[in-house]
């Protein structure tokens, strides 16, 4: 197919190697939800999920899984609705703020949560007087730590396109700003978005640090509590979760290249 | 009266009839500058309704600022756009009612031909069904109406400008702004697509502003032409004129091909190996002047701009200033040839096709006794 590309075994290594590394710690998980103390196998953890008393034990998990959703959905509005147009605002006005822009919001990569948590304490007093100690709240921050991931793979659709002619395009034609955001440029910046998107979910729902030092209880947060009562669950509701994200992504990925809507 | 309005709901379908009186199109003082670099010097531009005009100048003249200033996408430091008489300086592109083609291909990649087509009826207003129709008769104005449902990707870059053209015009705007549409293109292509825009235009009778940097492209479908040069109109005038009678060594160097040769100016007449030339008389009129000529003010060393129909090669030899053929290249009905003389001036010479020139050959050449302009020697 692409004669500069690697050979068949060189690509056959690469791609064994890299996926044992994922492998071995997933299969790893599994075999250890399956595994008796007695050194037997059995699905009895899994069948048993939904036990009076496993559903008991498991609340802070549910609990945790709700709040960590609805911070999935704060966030990718926050990459949405206000990245998003940042990012189109600075490449079609203000192209000389662009490299400005691009450091100060790829910073939070290079700062460890366990710094930000430090900086991010005594606003939290403030967050909490003025809206309350929900855990929605907490979107704020996760808002700061997806900010590079989420930058750069809307970086790459407004590269993709010519964003400059398309809206002028659009403005000639008689549509607003508005309607030239909406219908020229979010359709064509799609596959950035949607997988902005789902790199915030994902970075939402694996997020621990910054939650436990808030004192949040998120999806994260709640498996070390459950953990310590019941070492299996934490391990079945990782699975889950990882088969949930897995799942996303294929969603997603087929919506990016999906067949192309034929109006506006 | 402003057009601070809603754009007007077109019912009827002008484009097919083909009427329309054309909108007048004023520029009156338009100064720009990008940061410290002024780029528009006062820019005047008065164009008649119905008219076409094309901006000429080599690239960094100013020549697209001035577009785009009329398309409301830069603003203006100074100076005043007016559409029709009113004024629109402060209106924004998208209720300017303009059509415009740009140089990179802009249709919206997600949208299909016709949606795209449809795209500036549906901004104002008009029925998803009726807006369909419109765009699909505009199509067929550019000869695409059985690629409607395709995709600007599955078609080719000709194709991609015809389309743009389409969605351009089926709005039926005050001006068509072109503005190097095609510049991407290959010059088979180039050709029948400006062939097409000039045929359209005048059917339409709508006014259209033509950025290009390609003076043949300019030539060939322009009533009048603005030749800009750093920010300023340097001449405005007909293709004729331009060619005839250049105000300025620019326009000159700029519009048709010239040879560059030295001569000494007593005013009126330039001497060039021994020949006199009449010098090309200033014209004096109001419109943007630039390096002004000033031909009674040259006086000594001068180069003169001459063209190549008004130089003569005489194969045998004879009276003239002896020069060597460099190059010989036969285009159909005639022959362009580039010679060099003992100094070293480069000279080209447009004669009969079948009048045969060798690399190497030593010819004589004389200059036609036509009006030349002059400009100071560097």
């Amino acid at each position: 197919m692409n004669r500069l590309g690697p050979s068949r075994v060189t690509r056959t290594v690469i791609g064994v190697v890299v996926g044992a590394f994922f492998a071995i710690p997933l299969l790893s998980t599994v075999l250890y939800t399956f595994r008796m103390p007695d050194g037997t196998y059995s699905g009895a953890r899994w069948l048993g999920l939904f036990d009076a008393h496993t559903v008991a034990t498991a609340k802070p998990i549910w609990t945790g899984l709700g709040n960590s959703l609805v911070l999935c959905l704060v966030t990718v509005a926050i990459v949405l609705l206000l990245l998003a147009p940042t990012m189109v605002l600075v490449n079609l006005r203000f192209p000389q703020l662009r490299r400005a822009f691009e450091f100060t919001v790829l910073l939070p990569i290079s700062i460890p949560a366990i710094v930000l948590v430090v900086g991010l304490a005594p606003i939290y007093l403030q967050i909490g007087r003025a809206l309350g100690t929900g855990t929605w709240t907490l979107a704020f921050a996760y808002g700061i730590t997806v900010l590079p991931f989420a930058y750069r793979s809307i970086q790459a659709s407004i590269d993709a396109v010519d964003l400059k002619t398309l809206a002028e395009a659009a403005r000639s034609l008689g549509a607003g700003w508005p309607t030239t955001v909406l219908r020229v440029l979010a359709p064509n910046l799609r596959p950035g978005l949607l997988a902005a998107s789902l790199i915030a979910v994902a970075v939402v729902l694996g997020e621990f640090t910054i939650a436990s030092l808030l004192n949040r209880q998120v999806f994260q947060t709640a498996m070390v509590v459950v953990q310590k009562q019941d070492p299996y669950l934490p391990a079945i509701f990782t699975l889950l979760a990882l088969l949930f994200c897995f799942l996303l992504l294929l969603a997603i990925g087929r919506a990016a290249r999906g067949p192309r809507k034929d109006r506006p | 009266m402003t057009i601070d309005r809603a754009l007007p709901r077109t019912a009827d379908n002008m484009l097919l009839s083909g009427s329309g009186d054309g909108t007048r199109v004023q520029l009156r003082g338009i100064e720009k500058s990008f940061g410290p670099t002024r780029v528009l010097h006062g820019v005047d531009l008065d164009i008649a309704p119905g008219e076409f005009v094309s901006l000429l100048g080599p690239s960094g003249c100013g020549k697209t600022t001035a577009l785009r200033v009329l398309a409301g996408l830069e603003h203006a430091d100074r100076g005043t756009v007016l559409l029709g008489g009113a004024d629109v300086s402060r209106v924004p592109t998208n209720r300017r009612d303009i059509g415009m083609v740009f140089q990179s291909y802009s249709l919206f990649p997600h949208l299909r031909v016709v949606d795209n087509t449809a795209f500036g009826l549906r901004r104002r207003g008009v029925a998803r069904r009726q807006a369909a129709t419109r765009a699909g008769d505009a199509l067929e104005l550019v000869g695409l109406g059985h690629l409607a449902d395709r995709f600007p990707h599955q078609l080719s870059g000709g194709q991609q400008q015809r389309v743009a053209l389409a969605r351009a015009l089926v709005t039926e705007p005050r001006v068509l702004l072109l503005d190097e549409p095609l510049s991407a293109l290959d010059a088979k292509v180039r050709v029948q697509l400006r062939d097409e825009i000039r045929r359209l235009q005048l059917r339409l009778g709508i006014t259209t502003v033509f950025v290009t940097h390609d003076q043949e492209e300019a030539l060939a479908i322009s009533d009048r032409i603005a030749v800009m040069n750093s920010g300023r109109i340097e001449q405005i005038g007909t293709p004729e004129e331009l060619y005839l009678r250049p105000r300025t060594p620019g326009v000159a160097a700029f519009v048709g091909l010239s040879s560059v040769v030295p001569g000494t100016s007593d005013g009126d007449t330039v001497t060039v190996w021994g020949m006199r030339l009449p010098v090309q008389p200033a014209v004096a009129d109001g419109a943007g002047t630039g390096e002004s000529t000033g031909a009674a003010a040259l006086s000594g060393a001068v180069e003169a701009l001459v063209r190549p129909e008004n130089v003569r090669v005489h194969p045998d030899g004879g009276a003239g200033v002896t020069a060597e053929v460099e190059e010989s290249t036969f285009l159909g009905s005639f022959r362009r040839t580039m010679l060099r003389t003992a100094d070293g001036t480069i000279l080209h010479a447009q004669h009969d096709a079948h009048e045969r020139l060798e690399y190497g050959q030593v010819v004589s050449v004389t200059l036609a006794p036509e009006p030349v302009v002059v400009r100071p020697v560097g």
